[in-house]
């Protein structure tokens, strides 16, 4: 999957839409017997680890579920706490899912509305007048890019630094966007999008496009 | 090779008669539910407003026309593209005024109206009122505050249909960043 999310931001800075289509890739499943070697400790309403790398298991990666039921934060899927449960020499052995922690979602709301201030900022250092703000912003593992339209909507995508053809992903989730949500009449603007069509048209359109991107050059 | 069918092309084929039935139902409606003309001129500007501020994102994104730096440029922009997009009609751009905020938009033929006559009790509905709300909810979006109204009407008898548009300001709050 070589487009990781899709954020769609309004005029004010709030999320509107957001969809992530990745695969996690790197989580690990094993099984371990009493006691636990790693090291574990509750941050943020998450089991993290501390201390202890071995077999693909980071210091940072989230306890994401045991004996292959989802964790929720930092109970199990029964209700029980979750490093109670681990401390129990009677619950081994036990089989834990660590991986990457997704964000909530709370979380990409206050990630976009801090995007939302730095793309006012990156307009205003311009030396130029009018400038079209941020555009991209690279890493080593994914490149973001972002399109304002003209009424202050921002199209944010996050994709593999390989991928081609996303200047006219971005457009052609706009035109979506006007179809689908803005068409819609329940739709109130500027509120979060929950339309199915809209859904479903955006991850065909991701789908066109990862295929069209990775054969080179755009299309 | 190209597998994104180009949007701009594809044309969704309507009967124009079933869209001037529409508007006219919604008039006729309109007019039973708040019988003065003066209200009904009022809703029709407000649903035309609302359409308005959705047009508009689907216009910029089908016609990829960038922002207009004034206001002769936004005359031109919304007769040449955006009537011909959406209405299939071309107006022209006449009577502007000394200081370049006001300009006319003269309809040979309003597509709202083809077959309609005004009957003597409803000799102050303005018929297309909803043109007036779409231009002033779209131009909001791209931070123009403007007044659009008809002077003339081919209902009341006058030879052409003309819409006068004034601009009244930009609108600053909430500027899109990098505008300024």
């Amino acid at each position: 999957m070589a487009i990781f999310s899709v954020y769609v931001v309004n005029k004010a800075g709030g999320l509107i839409y957001q969809l992530d289509s990745y695969a996690p890739r790197a989580e690990a499943e094993k099984t371990f017997s009493y006691p636990l070697d790693l090291l574990l400790k509750l941050h943020d309403e998450r089991v993290l680890v501390a201390f202890g790398q071995r077999d693909g298991i980071r210091v940072g990666h989230a306890v994401l579920a045991i004996n292959g039921m989802d964790v929720n934060g930092k109970y199990t899927a029964d209700g029980k706490e979750v490093l109670e449960y681990l401390g129990n020499s009677a619950n081994y052995p036990v089989s834990i899912r660590f991986g990457r922690p997704r964000l909530t979602s709370n979380e990409k709301l206050m990630l976009a509305s801090m995007f939302h201030s730095l793309f006012a900022i990156g307009s205003q250092l311009s030396p130029e007048q009018g400038s079209s703000g941020i555009e991209m912003l690279e890493t080593d593992t994914f490149k973001l890019h972002c399109f304002q339209t003209l009424t202050g909507i921002k199209f944010v995508v996050l994709a593999d630094p390989r991928q081609a053809g996303i200047d006219s992903l971005l457009r052609k989730i706009y035109e979506i966007y006007s179809d689908f949500a803005l068409k819609n009449p329940f739709y109130s603007l500027e509120m979060p999008i929950r339309c199915e069509l809209f859904d479903q048209n955006l991850k065909l359109a991701l789908e066109v496009a990862e295929k069209a991107g990775t054969f080179g050059p755009g299309s | 090779m190209s597998r994104q069918a180009s949007r701009g092309t594809e044309s969704k084929k309507m009967s124009s008669e079933l869209f001037t039935l529409t508007y006219g139902a919604l008039v006729t409606q309109l007019c039973k539910d708040y019988e003065n003309d003066e209200d009904v001129n009022k809703q029709l500007d407000k649903m035309g407003y609302n359409i308005g501020v959705r047009l508009i994102e689907d216009f910029l994104a089908r016609s990829n026309v960038g922002r207009c730096h004034d206001f002769r440029e936004t005359a031109d922009v919304i007769a040449k593209v955006a009537f011909k997009m959406y209405l299939g009609i071309t107006p022209s751009i006449t009577n502007w005024s000394p200081a370049g905020d006001e300009f006319s938009l003269i309809l040979e033929n309003n597509p709202l109206v083809d077959f309609v006559e005004l009957p003597d009790n409803h000799s102050s509905l303005i018929y297309s009122n909803l043109l007036c709300g779409v231009l002033r909810g779209a131009l909001e979006m791209v931070q123009m505050a403007v007044e659009a109204r008809f002077v003339q009407d081919t209902l009341k008898g006058d030879g052409v249909t003309e819409i006068r548009m004034r601009f009244i300001r930009r609108i600053e709050d909430n500027l899109p960043a990098g505008e300024e």
